[in-house]
Formats: C-alpha cells, structure tokens, sequence
C-alpha cells in the first residue's frame, strides 16, 4: 500500500486524468449525479422529518381527547340515546387507575364544537370568542407562550376563583388598539368584566387552540356558568414511552365504568388520539428517509457503474499506450495500481463534489421554505450517512476499478503494441 | 552482451503449428551495431520479441549481459526490460497526451528516479537527440522524424545495456531516415550495443554488421564496412 503516498504515482494519475479532460469529466458526472441525489434526497426527508418534529414540538407527542356523547346500546337498566356528561370526579379516578396517564387537564369550553361564542366588549369594540376554562395543567400538555409581561392561568386563580381572562392575538387586535398595553385592563365577557393578565401567542405548526381562544381559570368558569362538575372533555398526555392506542382503551373503558355505559359500546366516548396520528407522520417521514437511502444509494452504484464502464472503454481505446508502459518497464502491479487509483480519486472527487453541490442544493430549499408553513427545517444529512456513502464509494470504485485494471494486466505487451 | 543458443519458437494456430524460429546460434558482443534483415515472415519480428522479453522462447537460451533469461513473470520481465533495455518501434508509439520530455521521462518514472532528476534527465536525452526546444511539445506537434527522435531519447533515457530497434525507419521518408540512422550510429559511437531490424537494404549497410534471416534460419552473418548516414543528410 505504500505506493498511495508515492507523489510520484499520483503525479502520474493526475497526468493521465487531467490530460484527458473530456473523459475525466464524463465519467464524474455520473458518480456526481448519483452522490448528489443521494445528500440531495436524504437531506430533504430529514429536513421535512424535522418540519414534522417542530411542528408538533408544542403539544405533547403522546396526548389525546376523550369527550362524552350519548350511548347507542342500552344498559344496566338505562334505554339507548342517552346523553352522557364528563364529571370532575373522572379525572382523580383515571388518573388512579391508569398510571400510564403524566398530566390529565379538564376543561370547559364554548365557542367550540357548535356552541355560540361569548360575546366580548371593550369600550367601542367587541367580538365573538371561545371561552376555555382552564386548569394550570393545560399547559404541560399544549404548550402556551405568552407575550412579555403576561401568565397564563395559576393555582392562585383557580383556588380564589379570580376573574382573570388569556387571550388570544386576534382578540387583542380586535378589541386593542395597536400600541396599547392590553394586561391589566378590563375586558366585558357576556356580562361580567375580566382583568387581562396574558395574551398567548399562535405557535407555529399544530395548535390545539385558535388565536380567537379566551382562557379562564376552571373554578370561575363553573361559578359563572352554573355548570357544577361537568367536563367539556379531557386532555390526556400519556408517558412517553407508552401505547398511546392502549392508554386511550383503558380511559375509554374505565369512563364506561364509571357512567354505566356498555363495554361494547364504541360510540358513547369520542376521542381523537394525537399519538396515534403523529406516529403516522412520523412512520411516513421515517419511510421516506429510508426510501431517500435506497434510492440515492442505488443512484450512487449506477454512477460507479458507470465509471467502470468508461475505465473500460478507456482501457481498450488505451491498449497500446499501457502495452508501451509495459515494454518501458512498468510491472502489472504498477498498470493495475494506476487504474484502479484512477477510478478511486474519480469516484471520490465526483462524491466531494456531488456532495458539495447537493448540500448546496439544501441550503438553497432552506432559504426558500423558511417562513412558511411547510414542514420543513434544517435539512442536514448526518454525517456517518455521508461518510459511509464516501466509503461505499471507494469500496465500489476499487472493485470497478479492478475489472478494467485486470483487463489492462491480462493483454500481454506484445498484443497491445501490435495493435494499431 | 547477447548469446543466444539454439532458439526455437513456433506458434500455435489452431490445430496447425508455426515453426517461426528454428534453431538460431548467435551472439552480439558489447558496442554492437547489428542489422537483422529478412522479408517479412522470416522470424525477425518474433526474434526481436524475444530479445525484448516480450515473448518467450519455446526452447534454447538466451542470456543478457551474463543473466540468463529464462522462466520470467510478467513483473520480473518488466524489471528487466527497464533495466536492460530500450525500445524503439516502427509506429513510435509515443504517449499521446503526454509532452516529449513527460515521454522521454516515463522510462525513468518506473525507475523511480525522483520527478526533478527525472526531468533533467529527460532534458539531457532530449539535448541530444536536438530536440530540446520541443520538449513541451505534444507528439500530434512534431514531425515523424522528430517523433522517432523523441522515441529514441526516450529508449536511451533509461541507460539500458542494448537498445531493440524494430523498424525504427519504416514510416519515415528517406531522408528522415538517415536522419534517424545518423542518430543511431551516433549513439552506437558512444559504445552503445544496438540492434536494428530493417528490411531496407541501406538502413541495413549502415549498421556494421547484418544478419540475415530467412525461414526462421540465419542464413548469413556478415560484418559489413559502415555506411555513414551523415553524408545523406
């Protein structure tokens, strides 16, 4: 192997390359093309596989919804169609029983799911929102910001009942002029006045909540209301490292227990399981990251393919000068060394290239998606992918390149200078 | 510099086998100036194949230089054409994309002289075969003369102990020629032992002695009064 760092051999190997331009650059575009399809391919599905993280990096991966609706099966003595209620007692008892369950955050709502909104005043303005009411909680499940010099709901406010109100960025631009200061101030929600203590921003990507949503701390809202126990529905978030699809079996089951509803029947409880949903992203982003290796790996062997292909053809068209080589002194060792080196520093600098180009190519698509809501954010390929395309790559040129090097070794001196 | 013993070599094709060379007796001793002369079919090709290690013998010796050549790989065999010999060929055989001087230096390349001894050197054999000033030239930028004269710089870059010729006047003209004849009697002045295979009577008469190949058999072997190209040119 010393022969790698003779300066000499590579002397010679950038002599026969460089001189024959048209060649060198025909046999690099294919490995250039395939090894830039490949960061190219591989970098987007890892850049849209990061769209899909931040896009639900502000609710927890692992939650989900279960509302009441009305049995379709009658039992334990109750006839069909009956309205079922959530109740503030469901939350300790799932929260005993299923231990798979982090945080679980009741709320009331309306504006939401058919209900009128709440008519809302300040001074000459007004408008039509949702009102949640809310535990402090919710927040570890969907995560809020809220502008400077604002909070979200506390302990305190649930406890003391305050008549505190979170709003929205569009309820502020409604109802507050522009450079106004809106925390602090007093708004009218149906009759009774709130004091505003934060205004929470629209996160980017998935949101549980629109920027028209109002929140109110739970205990007021019931006070206000009349509403006593009840439950608009339940927010879930389940350990990470749990069946999400399971978690959502046990609390619906368990509900049936609790509000004498049938075990069979699958339309008393509704839900909508947001694991369930994401892991289907994510399963999709996965299969496309994989999709993005074979293909860009299979384009990669086309491309080498192809080098030994035209290491080939040279080979032929290069019959008499390699016999003149012999004649001169060169050893088949020394004609197969060249020719495989040859085609290796092709396939490793048309990969640098290629590489350099598709990285490139994704900081270009970078630049343009950014800003936008399409999924799409920090395109990068790891870099053990790139190095073990670097690696297949020499692998492969070597053993191409040994097909056209034995080829060269196997014509005898003689023949090759012979030939005319 | 040369013996060879009782050389035969035939060929196989198809069921048919070709006695080429049939017993051939002779030697070259140092500072030599051989023509092998013979119509084409006589066995001057192949013997001029073996003298050069790039065929074998089927039966007899042949020593070179007192190191007898026998049984060799194809690695061993190109050890010894770039110690022992230089080659020069009817078509050249120039490396076309590589300037006179890259030519005259490849020789030396596989020599592993180091790229700027290699250089000088290549210079130096270019000096001499006055060619000099062409050394960043291209094959496609000289002239079949010229070409045939960078051919022999590059046989004489590697000091070899006997220069093969094979018909190194066979594409020129006349008078290119004896150019290319000047030069080789030259080189054979400065002691070289070279051997030169021509069916052209007077590039033959140049050398100082010819042998006369017919049928596979020397069928004579004279030494013969030099003609000196000079006077032609």
């Amino acid at each position: 192997m010393r022969f790698l760092f003779d300066r000499n051999v590579w002397q010679e190997i950038f002599g026969s390359i460089g001189k024959n331009k048209t060649r060198t650059i025909i046999t690099v575009i294919g490995v250039l093309w395939g090894i830039f399809i490949y960061i190219a391919l591989s970098g987007a599905a890892k850049g849209l596989d990061n769209g899909f993280d931040k896009a639900f990096k502000t609710v927890a991966m692992n939650s989900m919804f279960v509302w009441a609706q009305s049995s379709s099966i009658p039992y334990d003595g109750f006839k069909t169609g009956r309205q079922l209620q959530l109740k503030l007692g469901d939350v300790e008892t799932l929260k005993n029983r299923v231990p798979e369950i982090q945080y679980i955050a009741p709320r009331i709502t309306q504006g939401q799911f058919g209900s009128e909104p709440v008519y809302t005043v300040k001074g000459q303005k007004s408008g039509s929102y949702t009102l949640n009411g809310d535990y402090p909680i919710y927040t570890k499940i969907s995560t809020k910001q809220i502008f400077d010099g604002g909070r979200f709901i506390n302990q305190e406010d649930i406890d003391q009942a305050r008549k505190v109100i979170v709003i929205g960025e569009r309820v502020q631009q409604e109802l507050f002029k522009k450079d106004e200061n809106p925390v602090g101030q007093y708004i009218r929600v149906g009759d009774i006045y709130f004091q505003v203590i934060g205004i929470h921003k629209l996160a980017q990507g998935v949101s549980f909540d629109s920027d028209s949503a109002m929140f109110i701390p739970f205990s007021t809202y019931r006070k206000l209301y009349n509403t006593g126990d009840d439950v608009g529905y339940l927010c879930i978030a389940a350990f990470d490292d749990v069946d999400v699809i399971q978690v959502e079996k046990d609390v619906k089951s368990i509900l049936k227990g609790i509000h004498r509803v049938s075990p069979d029947d699958e339309r008393a409880f509704g839900s909508f399981n947001l694991g369930e949903a994401f892991g289907k992203v994510m399963g999709f982003a996965d299969g496309l990251t994989f999709m993005s290796l074979i293909v860009g790996i299979a384009t990669i062997l086309a491309g080498v393919i192809g080098i030994g292909n035209i290491l080939l053809i040279s080979v032929k068209e290069r019959t008499k000068e390699l016999g003149v080589r012999r004649a001169l002194g060169a050893t088949p060792a020394e004609v197969r060394n060249q020719i495989v080196l040859e085609s290796v520093f092709l396939t490793v600098l048309a990969g640098i290239i290629g590489i350099i180009l598709g990285a490139g190519l994704l900081a270009l698509i970078n630049k343009f998606t950014q800003d936008t809501d399409f999924p799409y954010t920090n395109p990068t390929v790891p870099i053990p992918y790139v190095f073990g395309a670097l690696i297949i790559m020499v692998v492969l040129g070597t053993l191409i390149g040994l097909i056209p090097a034995q080829r060269a070794v196997s014509i005898k001196p003689i023949d090759a200078l012979r030939e005319e | 510099m040369i013996e060879i013993k009782d050389l035969h070599k035939s060929y196989k094709m198809g069921n048919n086998k070709l006695h080429v060379l049939k017993g051939l007796n002779f030697s070259i001793a140092e500072g030599e100036l051989v023509a092998i002369m013979g119509s084409s079919g006589s066995g001057k090709s192949t013997l001029l194949n073996i003298l050069g290690m790039l065929d074998e013998l089927d039966e007899g010796s042949y020593t070179l230089d007192g190191v007898p050549i026998k049984n060799l790989n194809e690695t061993k065999a190109a050890q010894y054409r770039n110690k022992f010999l230089g080659f020069v060929f009817q078509s050249f055989n120039l490396i076309n994309y590589k300037s006179a001087m890259e030519n005259v230096a490849l020789p030396l390349y596989y020599q592993k002289v180091p790229r700027k001894e290699r250089e000088e050197k290549a210079l130096k054999y270019l000096g001499q075969v006055g060619l000099k000033e062409w050394a960043d030239h291209l094959p496609n930028e000289l002239s079949g003369g010229q070409k045939q004269r960078v051919a022999i710089a590059r046989a004489m870059a590697a000091e070899p102990k006997v220069l093969l010729a094979d018909e190194p006047t066979g594409a020129l003209d006349s008078k290119t020629s004896y150019e290319v004849m000047d030069l080789i009697q030259k080189i054979n002045d400065n002691g070289n032992t070279i051997l030169v295979v021509t069916h052209e009577e007077d590039i033959a008469h140049m050398c100082k002695r010819i042998v006369h190949l017919k049928d596979g058999v020397i069928v004579e072997d004279k030494m013969v009064e030099q003609v000196r190209a000079e006077q032609y040119v």
